[in-house]
């Protein structure tokens, strides 16, 4: 009988580990001037020296690196819960016009704080608090009890983005933020202005996330499988809910508010990794924030190598790849994902 | 139903009990008043029309609904003061089906019947997988353990539902509309499979509107209708035309089978 054992829990997660460190290796070495994979390691762990090699490395393009890998391990967790949670592989925060209720939050954090008094500290914790806001109106339109009905799920999700994105343009206009490209950031992911210090609390977020995801992996296992078995096999269902919701709202509210709307890194990467590893929890939700970190790294290299000395935003090209993929899963999972009823039987 | 007081009765202490259970949905009285126990060892049939409120009351007895009034208890104690763990260690309960919207494998969601006696991370012990092996193979379905649930039959993914619940090493099982999908052999190998259960000192409680089925292996039969018990006995004082007709409202004719259990045939005309 196949099932999870710790000798494939550790091999799986060190080899994504291993994949995820050369991508990481390859992806400082890329860019205007190409560093050997040798020389990008000497520089790595070089003691701090005038080096120009050393400076790109590691002062240029590892807080992008790192900051990227972050955004991608967040987004693909967030989006194996939501879909645990949910019980629809389509879910992912960005399709559910969550990481469009975090950039709202932002942007208008970001257009009106000022006036409040609110510096750029408060436009995290109004990230955190537009993707929690949108999350409940997710559950309150689109679910009746605690039934969620797949098809009014994903058009909530279609109306709240298209909703978010007028609401962002026109804060922004009136907040004469138009000029030049500061606005794109929100509508269409970018890491190219990120910064570094936000990375602590980046990584601090994903550590709540995946801890409260870890801790009940099992629990989402049996979640996915709807919310009356949950509770005939013992599982507790509305407390473990609330903190897997908030856990994932913690980790794109602070996504959304570094590098803005990524989209579909939530949905590719668990998916892929659901063919090949399976859908246990236990080793997909770990296996995603892996998986999400090497995947979004990479999307950003190619972002700021493809046009020479010109930056493609990264939600762009997550979105060229993602579209085709999503059409795909909608395609082959129309009957048991979008049919009505499907949701019970 | 007044208990009376002082030291529990033996019935009590090894009884799942329905006590005056009664349950409104949407304005509409489901069950008015249902009262009737399942002891240990004994496979009890709960048979009446769609609508004749089954399903509420097998949901009533896992917490997933709360009476309005009345109370389900477990050896005297009421449910509603057990933990969910530990209610799922004592009553298990097979669905009538359920959604599996990611490619779990059989054995995997046989395997989550393991899940009360668990902590909600960490991997299964060698004794987990052999309690899913085990009931697995009580129910003839150990080559279905590495197909994905999502490609299997209604039926063969009813039999892996049963298998989880056996694996969850309760003292009751509850099943709700268990044969509706399978076929002779199988419905044969589930039934059986109860029996087993219940011989080795569990008990039972088969929800079903299959009569010719059910009686067979059912120890004791209660007929429930529009939201009351109307009989509640051995399968042949039960199962008469005028209890019949009153319950489903439909006239037949009972007989004695070869086994000596009586065999309902309904009348066409």
């Amino acid at each position: 009988m196949k099932h999870l054992t710790p000798t494939r829990f550790a091999l799986t997660l060190s080899l994504l580990a291993a994949f995820l460190f050369v991508v990481v290796v390859f992806s400082l070495g890329m860019g205007p001037s190409a560093i050997e994979p040798g020389e990008v390691f000497r520089a790595l762990f070089a003691p701090v020296s005038p080096d120009p090699v050393v400076d790109i490395v590691r002062g240029i393009r590892l807080p992008r690196v790192v900051l990227a890998a972050l955004v991608g391990a967040s987004l693909a967790c967030a989006g194996v819960i939501f879909q645990a949670l949910l019980r629809n592989p389509l879910a992912d925060p960005f399709i559910l016009g969550v990481s469009g209720g975090a950039a709202l939050g932002a942007i208008a954090m970001i257009s009106l704080g000022g006036a409040l008094g609110l510096g750029y500290a408060a436009v995290a914790p109004a990230a955190f608090a537009g993707c929690l806001l949108t999350l409940l109106l997710l559950y309150f339109v689109a679910g009746r009890g605690s039934r969620v009905s797949p098809t009014a799920l994903l058009l909530t999700g279609v109306v709240f983005n298209a909703f978010a994105s007028a609401a962002i343009i026109f804060l922004a206009s009136a907040a004469d933020m138009l000029d030049g490209s500061r606005i794109f950031i929100w509508l269409i992911g970018n890491l190219s202005a990120a910064r570094l210090d936000a990375a602590p609390w980046l990584a601090g977020f994903l550590l709540i996330g995946l801890s409260c995801a870890l801790l009940s992996a099992r629990g989402l296992n049996v979640l996915a499988l709807g919310e009356e078995t949950a509770e005939q096999l013992g599982v507790s269902t509305d407390g473990q809910r609330r903190i897997l919701l908030v856990a994932s709202s913690l980790m794109v509210g602070a996504a959304v508010s570094i590098s803005g709307l990524i989209g579909f890194v939530g949905l590719i990467i668990p998916h892929a990794l659901r063919l090949v590893l399976g859908p246990d929890h236990r080793l997909l939700v770990p296996a995603s924030a892996l998986g999400g970190a090497a995947f979004l790294v990479l999307c950003d290299t190619l972002a700021r190598t493809l046009l020479g000395g010109r930056e493609l935003p990264v939600g762009a090209i997550t979105a060229l790849l993602g579209g085709p993929v999503f059409l795909f899963l909608l395609r082959r999972g129309e009957q048991s994902w979008i049919a009505p009823g499907g949701s019970t039987r | 139903m007044v208990k009376p007081a002082g030291a529990p009765t033996p019935a009590e202490t090894e009884t799942l009990a329905f006590e005056d259970v009664a349950v409104r949905l949407g304005g509409r009285s489901v069950l008015g008043g249902v009262s009737f126990e399942v002891g240990l060892g004994e496979v009890v049939g709960l048979v009446g029309c769609n609508g004749a409120g089954k399903t509420t009351l097998v949901r009533s007895a896992t917490r997933s609904l709360r009476p309005d009034s009345g109370e389900v208890c477990l050896a005297g104690q009421s449910i509603r003061e057990l933990p969910r763990r530990v209610l799922a260690t004592r009553v298990a309960t097979v669905p009538q089906d359920v959604h599996v919207p990611f490619p779990f494998l059989a054995g995997e969601l046989v395997l989550m019947g393991r899940t009360p006696h668990q902590g909600l991370f960490g991997f299964e012990s060698a004794a987990d997988l052999e309690i899913a092996r085990e009931a697995m193979d009580r129910l003839g379905i150990a080559h279905l353990a590495d197909r994905p649930v999502d490609r299997l039959s209604g039926g063969e993914r009813q039999l892996v539902l049963f298998a989880r619940a056996l694996a969850q090493q309760s003292d009751w099982l509850l099943l709700d509309e268990p044969t509706a999908f399978l076929d002779l052999r199988h419905r044969m190998d589930l039934l059986r499979a109860v029996r087993h259960f219940t011989r080795a000192g569990g008990g039972a409680l088969v929800v079903s509107h299959d009569l010719g089925g059910v009686a067979r292996i059912c120890d004791r039969l209660v007929v429930l209708s529009e939201g009351q018990v109307i009989a509640d006995g051995e399968p042949h004082e039960v199962l008469r035309p005028e209890i019949i007709h009153r319950a489903f409202g439909i006239s037949v004719d009972i007989f004695e089978g070869p086994d000596g259990r009586p065999v309902v045939v309904s009348r066409l005309a």
